[in-house]
């Protein structure tokens, strides 16, 4: 296989797929290598893709015949949950089902294959069952290829696009990116869970082909910082739970039995009852924010998406920043290339444009959230425990007064909380979002 | 309450004869029994660590690939590789 590319794209997910799109089309000559059996096979995500993101590669992509699309989202919540119940806030619109649709739910399997299908058309090379295992070097030590598991598989190119996800123990060995941190990173789990078309629709309140995004936190993970998901597909539901890693190793918790747990919880089970399990699957969700985020470039590479720890934890939004500077690496390539100057240099001006797109804005944002969530335990022990209180007390008619129920609820705050404490995680907290 | 035998089943794998994780050096496991309580045994989602009286049994067929040990193992005691192209879990929906 000892042959040379333009451009050699690590990954067949969002990033690598949405490079190799733009590469192609502007008609580099591009191989993408991938280690699954098919672009998808070895991916996993809560569940949503961005329609504004993918429409750039492939205009109106939405009236396709057979498109993997399980749900348009036009439901989404957030949720606070204790060990009892929920309190939700959310807003639903079906100006979200209509064209141009916004957030959509698929399943990366039959997606990322889809998305694949694309590059191919325009005449990317997709390469799997192929494991990269080794980055080539010249003697000046700029990266000049890739070599792969296959006997004679070394791949040689004008430069290389890593978009091997989160992991990625290539970038690792090769000292491109540093080892991922355990604190840096949410370990997940995820169930899909069959519960039929007509029920998603009825228990979810949607009309076909709608759909609702939960995103859910709380005190469903013991001490940990959890973090859950709830989204419908077409007659499935995506069901996950994470905390960061480092909370894991010491909370001496199991995923799946906090899984287990959460399936009983009285706000999810009725949503998840009397289903059959299609799929359990586990994946890190890169939780560090702005500090990081690897350098982006050098000589003859660039770095995409999860490889990147590009990741936005407040909003939940992954695979747009994955697909957004998977695009610009891909523009970045036509030029660089076009030019015949690949060095670090030149490649600098990838990092440039990734920072002053929203991808590098809302990352430096939110610099700090995922450290906020998880250096403040209060947010997911006694915090929501006393929100649940309140509101049982409010909402509880027992006799006793608007103003007694008030005064009970000020001293269990004084008691559970206090003010301080409040402002102080409040102040924290508004600090990084605002 | 399912088993995680019962989830893996759901899950799809096409398992290679060469394990894609090591311990390298079962000592060290003995050692984080006593001080760290094996913390791979209680957080691998895919329960691939198994402690058996003096060593721990590592069933690989059923990774979930997340990298968790890799990084989590106090003694940083994994050697930890993807399995070969083609091979490990192979996701349906994902």
């Amino acid at each position: 296989m000892e042959e040379k590319f333009d451009l050699i794209i690590v990954g067949a997910g969002p990033a690598g797929i949405s490079s190799a799109i733009v590469a192609a089309m502007g008609g580099l000559k591009v191989i993408v290598i991938e280690r699954g059996e098919f672009p998808g096979s070895k991916s996993v995500f809560g569940g949503v893709v961005y329609a504004s993101e993918i429409a750039k590669l492939v205009p109106e992509f939405w009236n396709e015949k057979r498109i993997p699309i399980e749900r348009r989202i036009t439901d989404s919540r957030l949720v606070y949950m204790n060990d009892n119940g929920a309190l939700q806030v959310g807003y639903k619109t079906g100006k979200f089902a209509e064209d141009p649709p916004n957030v959509l739910s698929v399943h990366r399997a039959k997606f990322d294959r889809w998305f694949a299908k694309k590059a191919q058309e325009a005449g990317a090379l997709i390469i799997c069952n192929t494991c990269v295992e080794e980055v080539l070097r010249d003697n000046t030590g700029r990266v000049t290829g890739v070599r792969t598991g296959r006997p004679d598989g070394d791949v040689f190119g004008k430069m290389v696009i890593f978009a091997d996800g989160i992991q990625s123990p290539l970038t690792v060995r090769a000292g491109i990116r540093p080892e991922v941190k355990p604190e840096n990173v949410a370990l997940s789990v995820k169930e899909n869970i069959q519960i039929g078309e007509e029920e998603v629709n009825k228990r979810f309140s949607v009309k076909p082909g709608e759909g609702v995004t939960f995103e859910m936190l709380g005190s469903m993970a013991d001490d940990m910082d959890g973090v859950a998901i709830m989204y419908t597909n077409k007659d499935t539901v995506s069901l996950g739970v994470g905390a960061n890693l480092k909370q894991w190793m010491v909370n001496k918790n199991t995923p799946y039995e906090l899984m287990d747990r959460l399936k009983e919880h009285p706000f999810v089970k009725p949503f998840v009852e009397g289903g059959t399990l299609k799929e359990y699957t586990a994946h890190w969700l890169p939780e560090g924010g702005w500090d990081t985020i690897p350098k982006l470039y050098g000589d003859g590479y660039l770095l995409t998406g999860d490889t990147a720890m590009l990741f936005n934890t407040l909003h939940r939004e992954g695979t747009n920043l994955a697909q957004a500077t998977g695009r610009m690496a891909g523009e970045m390539a036509l030029e660089a290339i076009g030019k015949g100057d690949t060095s670090e240099k030149a490649l600098k001006a990838y990092n440039t444009r990734v920072m002053k797109s929203f991808v590098g804005k809302d990352m430096k944002k939110y610099k700090g959230f995922g450290h906020f969530l998880f250096k403040n335990k209060d947010l997911f022990s006694i915090l929501p425990e006393f929100v649940g209180e309140t509101c049982e007390e409010m909402l509880r008619v027992d006799g006793a007064s608007k103003r007694e129920k008030q005064a009970r609820i000020k001293k269990n705050f004084g008691r559970k909380i206090g003010l301080m404490k409040l402002l102080k995680i409040g102040w924290k907290g508004w600090r990084i979002v605002r | 309450m399912s088993k995680i035998e019962d989830k893996l089943y759901t899950t799809r794998f096409k398992v290679d004869e060469t394990p894609h994780l090591k311990i390298a050096d079962q000592s060290n496991c003995l050692k984080c029994l006593k001080e760290h309580g094996q913390p791979c045994t209680i957080f691998c989602p895919a329960k691939v660590y198994i402690w058996e009286e003096d060593h721990i049994n590592v069933v690989y067929e059923g990774c979930l690939e997340c990298g968790s040990c890799r990084i989590g193992c106090p003694y940083t005691n994994i050697t930890w590789n993807f399995p070969r192209g083609g091979f490990g879990v192979m996701f349906k929906l994902g």
